[in-house]
């Protein structure tokens, strides 16, 4: 961290409540925009519950398709929150300062994203979903059946959406202190029943530096075990041969890092440009991201190639006809080459460059292809897997998602962009008390000739 | 038969962080207890930056009591709901541990952490519904010193911190922070 710009508190405040004390111009459209992809979608599935999931491209043998691809991405992407908040808090990383709310606070809508694509959307009597958590026959003892992932799958989403949810809220005390100092009226009773009296004692102070070092340290489990669940949706399935991977958890983990950390650099970009905050998100805070995806999209395609080799090695019939299909047959083949360029070939050359790696332009553009990449590469796990000619399946025809379930996928994406905006209207999405502290630490040394930035930590 | 009385609050508020610590000795000096003054800021500093004792928390103690109580949760659910309809097939055994130790893992973070969160909260003493002297100045960077004690004692009080290089000075009763 070469860069940086030493700023009153009072600057501080000015500067990151701008989203909360005023209200741009371009926010109202925005809203306007992901209101009306997500009402679309909302009609999509009313029509999809009233006409039934026929109206889907799912068919024999396809039966998970576009929300199921969208429940992993999501969940993927999630992990931004975690992976960024947690590690770089835990490592005391000082550029994680103004990125770890917009990073948990995204975990916390494609949280939402990804239980709206799976149990909502994607069971097609979503009245019926409770049936894999709660006992559907109290009189006659019928219990859930705890050995499906069915209901692994609940107890670790749920509680990592808690977990993530109660990590933003514990961290955002400080800032609503500082909000309630600076509004009036009911705006301020608000803030002030939210701040709950929050002072900023030593005390006070010392349990929130030990609250974010000890709920990261909590979290992180439940992030590894988040994925490594989904990932066994797949491979304890007893139909899709190909699916039965070993690698299949941490293959998961480290792809969801992957789309993750691209997402909150994407945002990160996205915050430059609609509030102007590029004193608080500098080319370096980009520069060092950048080199954070380098090493993390390395592992991901590391693991990437492992599958393919113990796919190769073994020969196996099932796993060389998913393959096969992937690689030789229209449209997987090509859908394959874009995945493979866009989650690996093209971003990460390109963030071996300097001048790419703090450009925001370039960031946003390679780190939005990686995405493009990440939701390729489920799909092309999904659909080729369930898809394939095997035992006891007479109809194996191709898939092709409907305008409907496209609908829905789209209405699920606007989610996330109506709970980010909706949250920097009522919340800061920098946290000003991590931001303050930095400054508080930082001090400028020489060394020789130069005068250089430093950091003071306990 | 003497009526108690509602502990009166004084702010002093200052500009830098030396001035600020001298104005803390100054008061710990002049008699008052340490439960009586406390120090405000808008932002975390080290610990001690004011001369200030360390704040003593059990904090630690939170997340091991929610373990344990999520971890009993995930055991009686997934055992018991087992027991409550024993289905044995192809002669394995009625509890078929690697799926319990799944739900079990997940109670058990989730005590931890449902926990945890109640320990910050509670550790930090809040809520609070009664701000005492407080200044919004406070989270712009000023740094206030708060002395709470008897009616009596607040002329003395803000005496001492006039004479350390407050800036100001303002007596907060007891009211809320809805006023």
């Amino acid at each position: 961290m070469q860069e940086h710009v030493q700023l009153t508190q009072k600057q501080i405040n000015e500067d990151l409540l701008t989203s909360v004390l005023g209200t741009p111009r371009w926010w109202w459209p925005a809203l306007g925009f992901f209101v009306l992809v997500f009402l679309i979608g909302m009609s999509a599935f009313g029509y999809m519950l009233n006409q039934g999931v026929g109206v889907t491209g799912l068919n024999r043998p396809v039966f998970w398709g576009a929300f199921m691809v969208n429940f992993v991405f999501f969940i993927g992407i999630s992990h931004a929150g975690i992976m960024i908040s947690a590690i770089l808090r835990l490592t005391q990383a000082e550029w994680r300062r103004p990125i770890t709310r917009a990073a948990e606070v995204l975990t916390v809508f494609s949280l939402m994203s990804a239980l709206m694509a799976a149990p909502l959307v994607h069971v097609g009597r979503p009245w019926r979903a409770d049936l894999w958590v709660f006992p559907y026959d109290f009189a006659r003892g019928v219990w859930i059946n705890i050995r499906s992932p069915f209901v692994w799958d609940p107890s670790a989403v749920m509680t990592y959406l808690t977990a993530s949810t109660l990590f933003v809220l514990i961290a955002l005390i400080p800032d609503l202190a500082i909000i309630r100092d600076r509004s009036t009226g009911l705006k301020r009773k608000l803030y002030a029943g939210m701040a709950l009296g929050f002072r900023g004692t030593p005390r006070q102070w010392k349990l929130q530096t030990i609250a974010g070092i000890l709920l990261s340290a909590l979290v992180l489990p439940v992030f590894v075990s988040v994925h490594s669940i989904v990932s066994w949706d797949f491979a304890v399935q007893i139909g899709p041969e190909a699916w039965h991977s070993t690698i299949f958890a941490p293959y998961f983990i480290i792809g969801a890092i992957h789309s993750g950390v691209s997402a909150v650099a994407t945002l990160m970009v996205v915050m430059v440009w609609a509030w102007g905050w590029n004193k608080y998100i500098t080319p370096d805070h980009l520069d060092a991201i950048a080199r954070l995806l380098i090493i993390v999209a390395t592992a991901w395609f590391f693991f990437f190639f492992l599958e393919w080799v113990f796919a190769l090695y073994t020969l196996e019939p099932a796993e060389m006809a998913m393959r096969k299909l992937q690689v030789f047959e229209s449209p997987w083949s090509w859908l394959f080459v874009v995945f493979l360029f866009t989650a690996y070939f093209i971003p990460v050359p390109m963030w071996l460059f300097r001048g790419v790696r703090r450009s925001l332009f370039w960031m946003f553009v390679t780190t939005i292809l990686v995405n493009v990449g990440m939701w390729l590469e489920r799909f092309l796990i999904i659909v080729p897997g369930l898809m394939r000619r095997s035992e006891f399946i007479f109809d194996w025809g191709s898939y092709h998602p409907s305008i409907i379930e496209l609908a829905m996928v789209a209405m699920t994406f606007a989610w996330v962009g109506m709970g980010m905006l909706v949250f920097t209207k009522v919340f800061p999405l920098i946290p000003l008390f991590d931001i303050k502290e930095g400054m508080v630490g930082r001090d400028e040394i020489r060394i020789g000739r130069r005068i250089v930035p430093a950091s003071i930590r306990e | 038969m003497t009526t108690l009385k509602p502990p009166k609050s004084v702010i002093g508020l200052f500009e830098d962080e030396d001035t600020a610590a001298d104005a803390l000795d100054a008061v710990a000096s002049a008699g008052f207890e340490q439960k009586e003054y406390e120090i405000l800021t808008g932002t975390p500093y080290p610990e001690g930056t004011f001369g200030e004792e360390e704040p003593i928390h059990k904090l630690y103690r939170f997340p091991l009591i929610g373990a344990a109580c999520g971890f009993t949760a995930g055991l009686l659910l997934t055992a018991g709901t087992q027991l409550a309809y024993p289905l044995i097939v192809g002669g394995k055994p009625l509890l078929s541990i690697p799926p319990m130790a799944i739900i079990m893992y997940e109670g058990t973070m989730l005590g931890a952490i449902l926990f945890t969160v109640a320990g910050i909260i509670f550790e930090s003493r809040l809520p609070r519904l009664f701000m005492g002297a407080y200044d919004t100045r406070i989270t712009e960077g000023y740094i206030g010193i708060t002395i709470t004690s008897g009616e009596d004692e607040m002329p003395k009080a803000e005496e001492i911190l006039k004479k350390a290089g407050a800036v100001d000075i303002k007596r907060g009763w007891e009211q809320t922070d809805f006023d």
